[in-house]
């Protein structure tokens, strides 16, 4: 039995996927930038890809850029726009429970000369619309913000930042990494008021090595590699067919009866929640309605480290992923969980558990069972 | 330009039989070493020196890193070999070599003929003379010096002639299956795969034993252990590594006994378990990293009563080491980075906050009483179950 509830670390391709980058690897390989008829057959896939995603995101098809993935994709969108309306200032606004793909990207412009705002964010995982509206200043060039955080499933106002931002100055750029939100939300940019955001294929059944950029048009970003000018030069490097292929065939499956997969995702939210508080001494991070997200849960199980859980999980064929990794030689706490306050006896033991829509009713259930089970013998035996 | 290494070994411990003995094995470990090695190579023993050919095209820094990793080797001197064509023609050779690999230096030589084909018009000190001469002429910029030089030229004439001037350290020590087997308790941590290689120095082939305490340490430890054990078998040879699953073992003794005693009870029995898998597999002896007083478990007195569960010898080659002089001895055989991956080991996981560090023996078997009912069963299935992994 093997059951996977790590779809925020990745997911399972979709079959059609699969079939459509075997399909462009054995049989339309060709180079797009090929003159040849090869080439042209393959930049057929890269056409229909982009106007998959662009219908998707009503926008233009110019504004899409393939990337290797979310942490390019961010790099890019970050270190473009600072790069390119540095004139305008130096000062960048982000949240302090971003994942590392953007906080050490801005830890990078800090040492290029940035200055670098973190906004605090509250309980919920949540960021405070009066500190963002305290932090930005006349030097403000971008605010990046993620639009649901990894670890414990908060989502951000984006569209109240993004009429703040502009309020304060219509000229500042708004970055939102939606990894995680891209799939399980209806993204419009142009309507929600982003200039640049971020996804990756392999969060939504698609391919690993693959990301999408959306960037404004008016949005003035420069690129941070160089080479044969692809993509208007944007993204230099020969097209990687078979995940932009890929990508685009999952966002049509993931899009295809969309309501359905997210209600029923926020079932199975709810019924692993209800489930997983009936143990004593056990506590959900984060919101876990409808204001949070459909895949996420954050559990803290104090008096068990988090690892353990996880391997004694595994060993069950249930995977999970740790919220924060401590072995006993590597205090590495996160992020996230710092900001949101967690108690100390919840930051090493705490559990993700993420959905996708192939996860059943079934599934939760035998989960929940495992964890009543191993729950109560575990936290018998401990350290000290 | 070299086709050839002569291998240096130390003399001293090959007197009488056993230099065959040791011979034999070194051919044997260098030939392993360079199955490795891209190219094809001839290992020989030849009047009391052992040879390496090499018959293809070959990376010259490679086959040196593999020959530094045998055990045995002292030296390893790139030779140029050539047939004997008359002096003339050796002088040549020879002159043609100093300008490849000295070319513009000022420095000092001298050249040293062994003449071993008696029968060679010219005396040893004659050649080496002539030699010295045709050198000079052909490099102004070199000196002799015949007490103090900076490069000493070997000329040996033989049935065929070698010609060579350096000697690249190897490793020293016997080489393997020179000396039994012992079985080494690998943790994953710095300390045992050091200890390891430096009995595996003496000619002792390896095998080792790691406990797996799953939930509680991962997959990805086990595959840590097995990263290391890889890295010391490029010196030791194939070691054969048994995973022994003690986690039913520890939770019991969480259970029964005091928890300031737990790592050290715990420590008794894996040194059990090694024991009799070491006795299965044929082992002499058992092989720890431990260090005096570097943690708990390693004060005199803890060691003390540790070792009081073995009947077997025990080697600590590591008993004096300071913690750095163990890092620079693990950076050198390259494994420390592997070492410090960050994964919890069986030995950590339930340490009381203040264990005891100067254990009684009485207390503790007294302890160990309270173990009776169920013990040896779960010893029994953990040796029963153990997995072996063979690591090369």
């Amino acid at each position: 039995m093997e059951i996977y509830l790590d779809n925020s670390a990745t997911t399972r391709c979709f079959d059609q996927v699969a079939e459509v980058v075997k399909r462009t690897m054995l049989k339309d390989y060709g180079n797009p930038s090929s003159m040849h008829r090869k080439g042209m057959e393959a930049e057929q896939y890269l056409r229909e890809a982009r106007s998959v995603i662009a219908g998707n995101l009503k926008v233009q098809e110019k504004e899409i850029f393939f990337t290797s993935g979310g942490t390019e994709s961010d790099n890019l969108a970050i270190i473009g726009a600072a790069r390119a309306n540095q004139r305008a200032g130096k000062h960048l606004i982000t949240t302090r429970i971003e994942h590392p793909a953007v906080l050490n990207t801005m830890k990078y412009l800090e040492e290029e000369g940035f200055t670098v705002t973190y906004l605090p964010v509250d309980r919920d995982g949540i960021v405070q619309l009066s500190e963002l509206e305290a932090a930005l200043t006349e030097e403000t060039i971008l605010v990046s913000v993620m639009y649901v955080n990894n670890e414990i499933g908060s989502v951000q106002p984006i569209e109240e930042i993004s009429r703040i931002v502009k309020a304060h100055n219509p000229k500042t750029l708004l970055h939102v990494d939606a990894v995680q939100a891209y799939g399980k939300y209806r993204i419009h940019p142009k309507r929600q008021g982003i200039d640049l955001l971020a996804f990756s294929g392999h969060k939504i059944h698609g391919p690993k090595g693959i990301g999408v950029l959306y960037v404004n048009e008016k949005a003035r970003i420069l690129p941070i590699n160089y080479g044969g000018g692809q993509q208007k030069g944007m993204r230099s490097g020969t097209d990687n067919v078979p995940g932009i292929a890929g990508i685009a065939q999952a966002v049509k499956e993931i899009y295809t009866d969309f309501d359905t997969h997210v209600d029923r995702l926020y079932e199975l939210k709810a019924a692993f929640v209800g489930g997983v508080t009936k143990l004593e001494h056990v506590w959900v991070n984060g919101r876990t309605g409808r204001d949070s997200a459909p895949h996420v849960v954050s559990v803290s199980f104090p008096g068990i480290r988090s690892e353990v859980l996880l391997h004694a999980l595994e060993d069950k064929g249930i995977y999970v992923s740790a919220g924060s990794a401590c072995a006993s030689n590597k205090p590495a706490v996160s992020e996230t969980l710092k900001a949101i306050g967690l108690p100390k006896e919840g930051l090493d033991s705490t559990l993700r558990f993420s959905f996708s829509v192939f996860t059943t009713e079934e599934e939760i259930d035998a989960c929940l069972q495992a964890l009543y089970e191993l729950v109560p013998m575990l936290r018998r035996y401990r350290r000290g | 330009m070299f086709k050839m290494f002569l291998i240096k070994y130390a003399e001293i411990a090959i007197k009488g039989k056993n230099r065959y003995l040791f011979e034999d094995a070194l051919v044997e470990q260098i030939r392993h070493a360079l199955k490795q090695v891209e190219g094809s190579f001839e290992v020989t023993k030849e009047s009391g020196r052992v040879y390496v050919s090499c018959l293809s095209e070959y990376d010259f820094d490679e086959v040196v890193e593999a020959l530094k990793r045998v055990f045995g080797i002292v030296g390893i001197c790139p030779v140029v070999h050539i047939e004997d064509k008359g002096f003339e023609n050796l002088a040549d050779e020879v002159v043609r070599y100093m300008g490849q690999m000295y070319p513009g230096q000022k420095k000092s030589f001298k050249v040293m003929t062994r003449r071993i084909k008696k029968t060679y018009p010219m005396e040893s000190m004659e050649v080496s003379a002539e030699l010295g001469g045709r050198i000079l002429d052909a490099f102004p910029e070199l000196s002799v010096d015949v007490h103090e030089p900076q490069i000493v030229l070997h000329v040996e004439i033989r049935k065929t002639i070698y010609i060579y001037s350096e000697t690249i350290p190897g490793p020293g020590g016997m080489p393997i299956g020179t000396n039994g087997k012992a079985m080494l308790l690998l943790s994953g941590g710095i300390d045992s795969p050091v200890a390891g290689y430096m009995i595996a120095k003496r000619g002792v082939k390896i095998d080792a034993v790691y406990f797996h305490a799953p939930p509680y340490t991962s997959e990805r430890a086990k595959q840590k252990v097995v990263d290391l054990a890889k890295l010391v078998a490029r010196y030791s040879g194939p070691i054969h590594l048994k995973v022994v699953n003690f986690t039913d073992i520890q939770l019991y003794i969480y259970d029964k006994c005091p928890h300031d005693e737990l790592t050290i009870i715990m420590r008794r029995y894996m040194m059990r378990i090694a024991q009799s898998l070491a006795k299965e597999e044929g082992c002499l002896g058992l092989i720890t990293g431990e260090s005096i007083g570097q943690v708990a478990s390693q004060t005199m007195q803890s060691l003390a009563v540790t070792n009081e569960v073995c009947t077997m010898p025990v080697y600590r080659p590591l008993i004096g080491f300071d913690k750095q002089e163990i890092v620079t001895i693990a950076e050198k055989i390259d494994t420390y980075e592997t070492s410090i991956l960050p994964f919890e080991d069986c030995c950590t996981i339930f340490v009381a906050k203040h264990p005891v560090t100067k254990p009684n023996l009485k207390s503790i078997q007294r302890s160990e009483t309270k173990l009776t009912e169920n013990i040896d069963a779960l010893v029994q299935t953990a040796i029963e179950t153990a997995e072996t992994i063979v690591c090369e």
